[in-house]
């Protein structure tokens, strides 16, 4: 930036502070912040234990509530993974029913992709970092904000109960393709798939409530001089995020309701006219290629919808840890915006064999390559800020790490199945198992676990302990790779996914189904391994280590409230004033490695910063 | 903000990377809770061409031939069928109560108490008596055996789209019914004046309130006006 520019803000921000008469005294000029918009949040004061904790409107608390029902949920769904796992290697032993290794399947992912990660990102880090990072007392209607997460818990005790009703929970996969979800012959056909549709409107519903929250909080609430590019990229993420989930999950509601309907009062949105068992069925002339379109509809944008609050955290752990600003913020902005886009024109690539005319397919073929560009740039940009950085192998640092190996692993395996001619024979093979756990599974487990590594000080006041975390990382990152490159290979030669039990075949050498117990003698590993975090976070929070204030010396807000953990209303009496980004990270010419995102200008006179 | 200083920004395009480059507030001024609706209609709005959308595609892909809406929502007046004039009336009362409302508005923003209060209650009677009409159509066709399942006149899918659609529509006209008498009570009670706070989320009444409930009802208003002219017209 040249010095003639940075003199021209200069004089206008003098003028502006001359007639604004804001703030006085000589610093008046450089430190010029616009006044107060409107005036201080009312806050609801709890009275009772029950208002504290339990019915808590404090965004806080209301993200740590997410975060833990998430997780619990999560935990079943890994306990899931391990009994099809253990199926999968010894199918001899007859662990699982046929039946059962299909309900496991769906509930496997359904559970992971919307009640673990969507609700761990959006609502657990959403609520507990949003006001926080935007200098914000709480969201902007915390008792809404309350009522979303009443909704999810419901969500997901209706989903569970789906494990206790007559016929169990549904096994039609956890895209709920119809005809089958609903026509007997698949596991949970009657009432586990309606439990299933139910719960995820409820979620829905629930989802919705927060998400308006989180998008008017950062729009409207932010702090003085909290300008949206100074804004850290964890918010980007989220926000983004929360667009395209406000965008993209009315395709699923509808999808729901109208399926809930062929299921409970015959109508035939989706179910064409069927013989089932040697008899007609009273279906007629629906159209189940219309549930895949509002399916996926839905379906990729929640794939961003993960990844794009990961992207977001990842590229501020790195920054802290790094000590470097992260490489070119503007464009890391502008590729989340771009890949959120771009998302909601890409849906059919998950569609290639439903029979779509291949014109059809090529179309969202380029635009699936397309959206390869500017997720690459942040790559790319993840991998400058690393550059003659000042790395500290810290334990948020190991994972973000480990996040962009895995995450360029995922995204290069993306390429072949984005492309038609490619994807179709490996199409339903263990390659697209492999391919979407480790873009869309390890990947962002890494960041939760790296940001979990990275807040637990803000939560809690405590370190978590670094022995255990240093033997999570490794087993769970090294773990992921023996389980998911041996499923590379077994795709390629044509394992076929879904199958509850390879019996032998002249098309599939037996030897590459002897990788299987390898795959489930490692999944148990890294599976047991999360206990071992799990120990961690109760024994730290309880024991752990004290930690300072602001331990890993960032810059945003929520590491500059007045305690630690951060009180009702977060900030104390007064608001913070924000003077630039969260990325000062060794400036030339600053006293320390790091500059606050509260220090004015003038105390840091002789520091050459960015102007943001 | 208050209003001198809105006066002093920048207007037009040139008011879009102002704001956008702005601290604080993205909508300069703008209520919370009004962004807020904002947004959930535009998220409201996905769900109903969601809706719709569909309502297409099965129209396309089903087998049987559609029936004729003309024919099927005709209704006797002195013994000649008339098409779609209960529709008609149903459409002519939602857009008067989208007039009546914006009038409480205006009232409101005035501070006019009395005029408000009568005009929500009118909007509110408005809304009732639409989906009293709907009800009394439900009712008519599920007479003449048209179910979400099959129907008489052809394709099973048109009594299918035309409970489910109708139905979520009617569910949003009625949530907006309770919510219009509970905002007449509040208004009558002087809540909007005094700034009395919520029972449960401590928030103080504001006659933005009334323009937010505003903007719900205008929009269930206007996707009345797309189901009309896609299920009835077409």
């Amino acid at each position: 930036m040249s010095d003639e520019f940075e003199h021209k803000i200069e004089t206008k921000a003098d003028t502006i502070a001359d007639a604004g008469s804001v703030t006085s005294g000589s610093t008046a000029g450089i430190d010029y912040v616009p006044a107060h918009e409107r005036p201080d949040q009312e806050l609801y004061h709890s009275h009772s234990w029950w208002t504290t904790y339990v019915f808590s409107q404090d965004a806080k608390y209301i993200g740590i509530q997410y975060a833990l029902t998430a997780i619990g949920t999560g935990l079943i769904g890994l306990v899931l993974s391990w009994m099809m796992r253990l199926q999968l290697a010894f199918p001899g032993l007859g662990i699982l029913e046929p039946s059962s290794y299909y309900q496991f399947i769906t509930m496997h992912g359904m559970i992971m992709v919307i009640y673990l990660l969507t609700a761990l990102f959006l609502g657990g880090f959403g609520n507990l970092l949003i006001p926080l990072m935007c200098g914000a007392r709480d969201m902007a209607f915390p008792y809404v904000n309350m009522i979303s997460y009443w909704a999810f818990l419901l969500a997901v005790i209706i989903l569970l109960a789906s494990f206790f009703v007559p016929g169990g929970p549904t096994g039609a996969g956890w895209t709920l393709y119809p005809p089958q979800a609903i026509t007997s012959g698949t596991p949970g056909s009657s009432a586990g798939i309606v439990l299933m549709l139910i719960s995820l409107c409820v979620f829905v519903a629930g989802f919705t409530m927060g998400g308006l929250n989180y998008i008017i909080t950062m729009l409207q609430s932010r702090a003085r001089g909290m300008t949206l590019m100074r804004l850290p990229l964890t918010c980007w993420g989220i926000f983004t995020a929360t667009v395209l989930a406000l965008l993209a999950f009315p395709a699923l509601l509808v999808g729901c309701i109208m399926m809930t309907l062929d299921s409970l009062l015959g109508t035939s949105f989706f179910m064409p006219a069927m013989i089932s068992m040697g008899e007609h069925l009273s279906y007629d002339g629906g159209s189940p290629l219309l549930f895949q379109h509002l399916f996926w509809f839905f379906g990729h944008p929640e794939v961003y919808i993960i990844a794009l609050p990961a992207f977001g955290i990842i590229s501020d752990l790195i920054s802290v840890h790094a000590r470097k600003n992260i490489f070119g913020y503007r464009m890391m902005v502008w590729a989340i915006v771009g890949i959120g886009a771009l998302s909601f024109f890409v849906w059919a690539h998950h569609m290639y064999v439903s029979g779509m005319t291949p014109w059809f397919g090529y179309f969202f073929a380029t635009t699936t390559l397309i959206i390869a560009v500017p997720t690459a740039i942040k790559v790319y940009n993840w991998v400058l800020t690393l550059w003659r950085g000042n790395i500290q192998l810290t334990l948020p640092m190991l994972f973000s790490l480990a996040f962009i190996v895995t995450f360029v692993n995922g995204g290069l395996t993306g390429i072949f199945l984005g492309n038609v001619t490619v994807d179709v024979p490996l199409s339903d093979t263990y390659f697209v198992v492999a391919h979407f756990h480790m873009v869309m599974g390890i990947a962002p487990i890494l960041v939760v676990f790296g940001a979990i590594y990275h807040w637990f000080p803000l939560i809690t006041g405590r370190m978590l302990n670094e022995g255990m975390g240093r033997i999570h990382f490794w087993i769970t990152f090294l773990g992921s790779y023996a389980i998911y490159f041996p499923m590379h290979y077994q795709g390629f030669v044509g394992v076929p996914r879904r199958y509850f039990e390879i019996y032998d075949s002249p098309y599939i050498a037996t030897s590459t189904l002897h990788l299987n117990v390898f795959i489930t003698i490692a999944a148990l590993i890294v599976g047991a391994a999360q206990l071992v975090f799990l120990f961690n976070l109760i024994y730290s929070a309880r024991a752990g280590e004290k930690s300072e204030k602001n331990p890993w010396k960032a810059n945003s807000l929520e590491w500059l409230t007045p305690e630690m953990p951060p009180g009702h209303g977060n900030f104390g009496k007064e608001l913070p004033v924000v003077y630039r980004w969260a990325y000062d990270f060794n400036v030339p010419g600053a006293d320390k490695d790091y500059i606050p995102q509260t220090v004015p200008p003038s105390e840091v006179r002789s520091a050459k910063v960015e102007k943001t | 903000m208050d209003q001198a200083a809105l006066k002093k920004l920048p207007r037009g395009w040139k008011s879009i990377p102002s704001d956008l480059g702005s601290d604080q507030t993205a909508f300069k001024g703008v209520n919370w809770g009004k962004g807020m609706m904002w947004i959930f209609l535009l998220s409201d709005t996905f769900i109903f061409s969601c809706f719709l959308l569909s309502y297409m595609t099965g129209r396309g892909s089903t087998v049987q031939p559609w029936p004729n809406p003309s024919e099927v929502f005709a209704l006797d007046a002195f013994g000649v069928p008339v098409p779609l004039l209960l529709i008609a009336i149903m459409t002519f009362v939602l857009i008067t109560s989208s007039g009546t409302m914006a009038m409480a508005v205006k009232y409101g923003y005035e501070k006019n108490k009395k005029l408000c209060g009568i005009f929500l209650l009118l909007t509110a009677l408005g809304g009732l008596t639409f989906v009293g009409m709907q009800a009394f159509e439900w009712s008519k066709l599920i007479h003449e055996g048209v179910r979400p399942w099959e129907n008489p006149f052809g394709a099973p899918q048109f009594g299918s789209f035309f409970f489910m659609i109708t139905g979520f529509h009617g569910t949003h006209v009625s949530i907006g019914v309770i919510f219009l008498f509970i905002f007449t009570r509040k208004v009558f009670r002087g809540d909007f004046d005094s700034g009395r706070k919520g029972y449960f989320t401590s928030m103080k009444s504001n006659y933005v309130a009334i323009e937010i409930l505003g903007l719900y009802w205008h929009f269930v208003d206007l996707v009345w006006v797309f189901i009309f002219a896609f299920f009835y017209l077409w």
